[in-house]
């Protein structure tokens, strides 16, 4: 009997013990702060971001806080990608997946063990809101690639803005297939959202972000992905009993590009690349520009390029100074100055290196070649059967 | 990247005509009519040559599919369950073909027991929008990876045969 009880106290004092630590992780969290202040105490979480003004890099930083992004796909990129924009105080953040946290993921960052088995989305938001109480964290656990759940998907970055009704001003692709990624294109061209897609390809070792502004710069559909050349011999890469290989320095860098790049856009401080490759191998970064395919099969990034090019542009004064005098009249190193902007590309490409370091995955349909030469079409010479009767005489076979 | 016989398996399933996806309810009708025939053609095809190896049917909206393939090896029969939606960017992109009882049995398979598809399925579905339908992502598909993934967890010991009850 007495053992009995010892154990129970034991068991107690046990509980007790866990309760209290517990209770000190979540008074270590801190309250919600009403404005960000550029105060330099060591009690403010915005001090370092907001010295961004000082430094003139950054003109009025707390605008942060009026921007809502979309992120879709919470896996190796998306999480690190939540993490970071939660650090930096955005305003709010829409989270879209539909996975498990897998002890299988714990090779990459942001994930704890202890969250296996529970949706990724639901781990994020436990975590980010600790991480940083001040950033409104919406989360969705489905895929937006089916019928139901993609008009889900639309309303929610159509409305679910700052402001409820308004449209979030960026969405971040950071899901791992083409499925998903065709999902966010149309999306985006339907109701002329700019969004960033990002990838690591399946062997780890490179990775990418591109920013897709509807009708302006090629849209996801306009042409075959854009993938980094690795240069690696096909025939000896190794695919045998896995799917896909991946470290957390190739995500981590590819999640850093992708955000620097949004704050950049959020912010207007730098310059937005329009594309930018990361090949690890050899750590190189190539960078392009893409037009849109004025052939494109989404008529909806038709319509917006159509709108692109009734838009007036922005025009851009360069002042130049013609001077007939060489500059250096000898040149015994043959050094040459080589232009320094980022190559623009037609999306009409053969998938030869678009521009150096870059190709397309795959070489693009023929849009003359409709007819197939020794295949015949469907219904040829058949009579007219109905849906229900077709339906039927399949379900008979 | 495509052998012989599959380009011959190919060439006898009828070409579809309309692109429209699930979202565009009035061609979506037509696109399905489409697929059913291409699925009937397919199947009377493997009927005739003694190779008939699944059954498929769909939702009346066509969006959700289901129904069962299956292989032989050394003379015994191994049935599996297929499901899988068909995505708003279909045709654009091919539906992802899942076989729920294997998942976790192989690492040729994203979640849900979605068959990984060989590097050369996706840009060949990419050059024939829209003229592949699903019974060409069965032919180019599953055929394939049912042929090489089966036996390989049969010998394994990861699937057994089971008795028809």
């Amino acid at each position: 009997m007495s053992t009995a009880i010892d154990e129970l106290q034991a068991i107690i004092a046990e509980l007790k013990t866990e309760l209290e630590e517990q209770k000190t992780a979540t008074r270590n969290a801190r309250d919600k702060i009403e404005h960000m202040s550029a105060e330099v105490v060591d009690s403010n979480p915005y001090s370092r971001l907001m010295a961004l003004q000082r430094m003139n890099i950054v003109k009025d930083y707390e605008r942060i806080r009026d921007k809502a992004v979309a992120i879709v796909g919470v896996g190796g990129v998306g999480s690190v990608t939540a993490d970071m924009l939660t650090r930096c105080g955005i305003g709010k953040l829409i989270l879209f997946d539909y996975d498990k946290v897998e002890l299988a993921n714990m090779n990459r960052l942001f994930f704890t063990p202890d969250q296996a088995g529970l949706s990724k989305v639901e781990a994020a938001a436990r975590t980010l809101s600790f991480i940083n109480p001040d950033v409104r964290l919406e989360t969705h656990n489905y895929n937006i690639t089916t019928v139901d759940n993609f008009d889900k998907f639309l309303a929610t970055i159509s409305e679910s803005g700052i402001q409820q009704g308004q449209a979030v001003d960026l969405v971040l692709s950071c899901v791992d297939n083409f499925e998903a990624r065709m999902a966010i294109n149309s999306a985006c061209n339907e109701i002329n959202l700019n969004w960033f897609e990002s990838g690591v390809s399946e062997n780890a070792v490179s990775g990418h972000i591109q920013f897709i502004r509807p009708g302006d710069t090629a849209c996801f559909a306009c042409a075959p992905p854009l993938v980094v050349a690795e240069n690696i011999d096909e025939r000896t890469l190794k695919r045998e009993g896995v799917c896909a290989a991946s470290l957390p320095t190739t995500m981590g860098i590819t999640a850093g590009l992708l955000v620097q790049n949004a704050l950049k856009y959020l912010l207007n401080f730098g310059e937005v690349s329009d594309y930018l490759g990361y090949n690890a191998l050899n750590d190189f970064f190539p960078k392009m520009t893409l037009k849109p395919n004025t052939q494109c099969d989404d008529r909806h990034c038709l319509k917006r390029q159509e709108e692109f090019q009734a838009r007036p542009k922005p025009v851009v004064v360069v002042e130049e100074t013609v001077s007939d005098e060489p500059l250096h009249a000898t040149n015994d190193w043959g050094i040459e100055l080589v232009a320094e902007d980022a190559p623009a590309v037609e999306t009409t490409s053969k998938p030869a290196e678009v521009v150096s370091g870059l190709r397309l995955a795959y070489e693009a349909p023929d849009k003359l070649d409709i007819s197939s030469n020794e295949t015949a079409a469907v219904g040829d010479g058949a009579p007219e059967a109905s849906l229900e009767d077709l339906m039927a005489q399949m379900k008979s076979m | 990247m495509v052998d012989d016989s599959t380009r011959k398996t190919l060439s006898s399933i009828p070409l579809l005509q309309i692109r429209a996806g699930p979202r565009e309810k009035d061609v979506w009708v037509q696109r399905l009519k489409e697929e059913y025939q291409a699925l009937i053609k397919y199947v009377e095809n493997n009927k005739q040559s003694g190779s008939d190896w699944f059954r498929l049917e769909s939702n009346k909206e066509g969006t959700k599919w289901f129904g069962k393939c299956w292989y032989m090896h050394n003379l015994l029969k191994y049935e599996f369950d297929v499901e899988f939606d068909i995505p708003v960017t279909y045709p654009t992109t091919a539906p992802e073909i899942a076989l729920p009882e294997l998942d976790g049995k192989t690492a040729k398979m994203y979640r849900g027991g979605k068959i990984c598809l060989t590097d050369h399925f996706k840009p060949l579905w990419a050059r024939n929008v829209p003229k592949f339908g699903i019974a060409h992502a069965m032919a180019l598909g599953l055929a394939p990876w049912l042929a090489v993934e089966v036996p390989d967890l049969i010998e394994k010991g990861i699937i057994t045969y089971k008795e028809k009850s």
